[in-house]
């Protein structure tokens, strides 16, 4: 595989999504690079989420490049599983694997995968549930933790394949208030310790805090792109200063 | 006349209707023949151990091999249905809805007798193997439905976090999704293993031998030597033993599943 480490992790060119009929990204230029913490804003149906997904080929982009590493995605002859492996994803949803252990929900990919062995994919499992915070909840199953804990078992899981760089799809939405913190206090470890991050996000609290960049979609395209305090406290277009209003009423 | 007199009145009426018939048929009964008829000790003693040892172990090997290999094929079938290659999904519909529509004597025939003779091969292993075949057949257009129903039942980010783990579509489908599946589709699977258990009573059409007899040529066969009805109520007993255990099992199951959601 011809991976290219100086190249930007994430690089997306001239990006153009349909489902059927409908144009859900118009044209998407945008990078995201080595150590970064990029979050993306957005009203609902503005195309953040399948930005995301189009970075790991979850969605099949309709036109236009997307680079992982340097590597294009859309090319056929890019081997998808093997870039994925190195790119870690966290649902709004857990998507966690509901017939299995906490334990088997870190190992499965790690043995199938990356082809470890039982012994040194249950020691990386634990390491990383330790950092978590969730080693005593190694032999429970999904359904018996609550939403922040699985969604702590979800980037454990990612986490466990030693990623390059996370995507998270709006990882906090599904969590009641009380439980969000503790789901962003693991991202902002992980961001401090240096890891790229593509954050899909309604928190903008964590935007200005964590982020080193906040991009502003809107009907496909991104509207705006820089500096938290930029972006979020000194918007330049209308679109985003309505959006902002509309948040911060809540 | 209160609402609640009403209803213990009609309770009543109800309660001493079924006496009324029970002792009629009490009383016009022809018990002494009826009993020879059906419950002669003399001529059920005579049908064992055979009727378990033979014919009780030939319908449970029969059902068995036949599921087996249902199961296997509708696995496929399933997966075919779901092809993006528009071709499988054609041959996978139109097998399911041929051997749903026949009768699965038509196909067992088919298998038997029409095989050998169209394409003059002839099925090896006896009764079983052509019957195994020809009832695997019919049970795997009837599981295809339930198997696929079950994977789709399954989420569509189980499929999108394995893959997003780097693990290839079969991975994916083999350790994430199917035994996700299973789980859910096991009540309608035992259901089908109790239609076959009875449907491999259709054996006869394949012709038998002593040794190969199931359960409902042996009870007919040892009725026609006695002229006695009584080894058709031992085989149904047989049948009962054997299928009671698995419709309580599936009962279990759903009681159990309803409480988890």
């Amino acid at each position: 595989m011809n991976q290219d480490k100086t190249a930007p992790p994430i690089q997306v060119v001239r990006l153009h999504k349909y489902f059927g009929e409908l144009e859900v990204l118009r044209g998407i230029d945008f990078v995201v690079d080595n150590g970064e913490v990029v979050c993306i804003v957005g009203p609902s149906g503005s195309g953040k989420s399948t930005l995301l997904r189009c970075v790991n080929l979850l969605e099949e982009p309709t036109s236009g490049q997307v680079l992982v590493e340097g590597i294009d995605m859309t090319d056929s002859e890019t081997d998808i599983d093997e870039v994925r492996s190195r790119i870690g994803m966290v649902f709004q949803q857990f998507n966690l694997f509901p017939h299995l252990t906490v334990l088997r929900n870190l190992t499965i990919a790690q043995r199938k995968v990356l082809g470890r062995s039982e012994e040194e994919a249950d020691d990386v499992a634990n390491r990383v549930l330790d950092r978590v915070g969730l080693s005593d909840k190694t032999n429970e199953f999904p359904i018996r933790l609550s939403g922040g804990q699985q969604q702590r078992v979800a980037i454990a899981r990612s986490l466990c394949m030693n990623p390059d760089m996370m995507l998270f799809d709006e990882p906090t939405s599904a969590l009641d208030p009380e439980l969000v913190g503790e789901v962003l206090d693991v991202m902002r470890g992980l961001a401090e310790e240096g890891m790229t991050m593509m954050v899909v996000t309604h928190e903008m609290g964590f935007a200005r805090q964590v982020g080193d960049r906040v991009a502003f979609i809107d009907g496909g395209v991104i509207v705006e792109d820089g500096p938290p305090d930029d972006v979020l406290l000194r918007p330049q277009h209308e679109r985003t200063k309505k959006f902002l209003e509309a948040v911060l009423q809540q | 006349m209160k609402r609640a007199t009403k209803q213990k009145l009609r309770r009543w009426a109800l309660y001493t209707l079924l006496i009324v018939i029970a002792v009629a048929v009490g009383l016009l009964a022809d018990w002494p023949t009826i009993q020879k008829a059906f419950f002669d000790p003399e001529i059920a003693a005579d049908m064992f151990p055979e009727v378990l040892t033979t014919a009780a172990k030939n319908t449970i090997v029969y059902t068995a091999m036949a599921f087996a290999l249902g199961l296997v094929l509708a696995l496929f079938l399933a997966l075919m249905k779901r092809s993006s290659v528009r071709p499988y999904r054609w041959i996978a519909t139109t097998y399911i809805e041929l051997f749903r529509g026949l009768p699965a004597l038509v196909t067992l025939s088919l298998v038997a007798f029409g095989l050998p003779i169209a394409l003059g091969v002839r099925i090896p292993g006896g009764t079983l193997g052509k019957g195994t075949i020809g009832l695997g057949i019919v049970a795997a257009a009837y599981m295809a439905e339930t198997i696929r129903a079950g994977i789709e039942a399954v989420p569509r980010g189980q499929m999108e976090a394995a893959r997003s783990l780097g693990m290839s579509r079969g991975s994916a489908m083999q350790s994430i999704v199917l035994p996700q599946s299973f789980r859910n589709i096991i009540p309608p699977l035992t259901n089908e293993m109790v239609i076959l258990i009875k449907d491999t009573s259709l054996y006869f059409v394949l012709g038998t031998t002593i040794i190969s007899k199931e359960l409902t040529k042996f009870g007919n066969d040892f009725m026609s030597a006695t002229f006695n009805g009584t080894p058709l109520v031992v085989i149904a007993l047989v049948y009962l033993a054997i299928t009671l255990p698995l419709t309580r099992f599936v009962a279990q199951l759903e009681k159990r599943a309803a409480r988890a959601r």
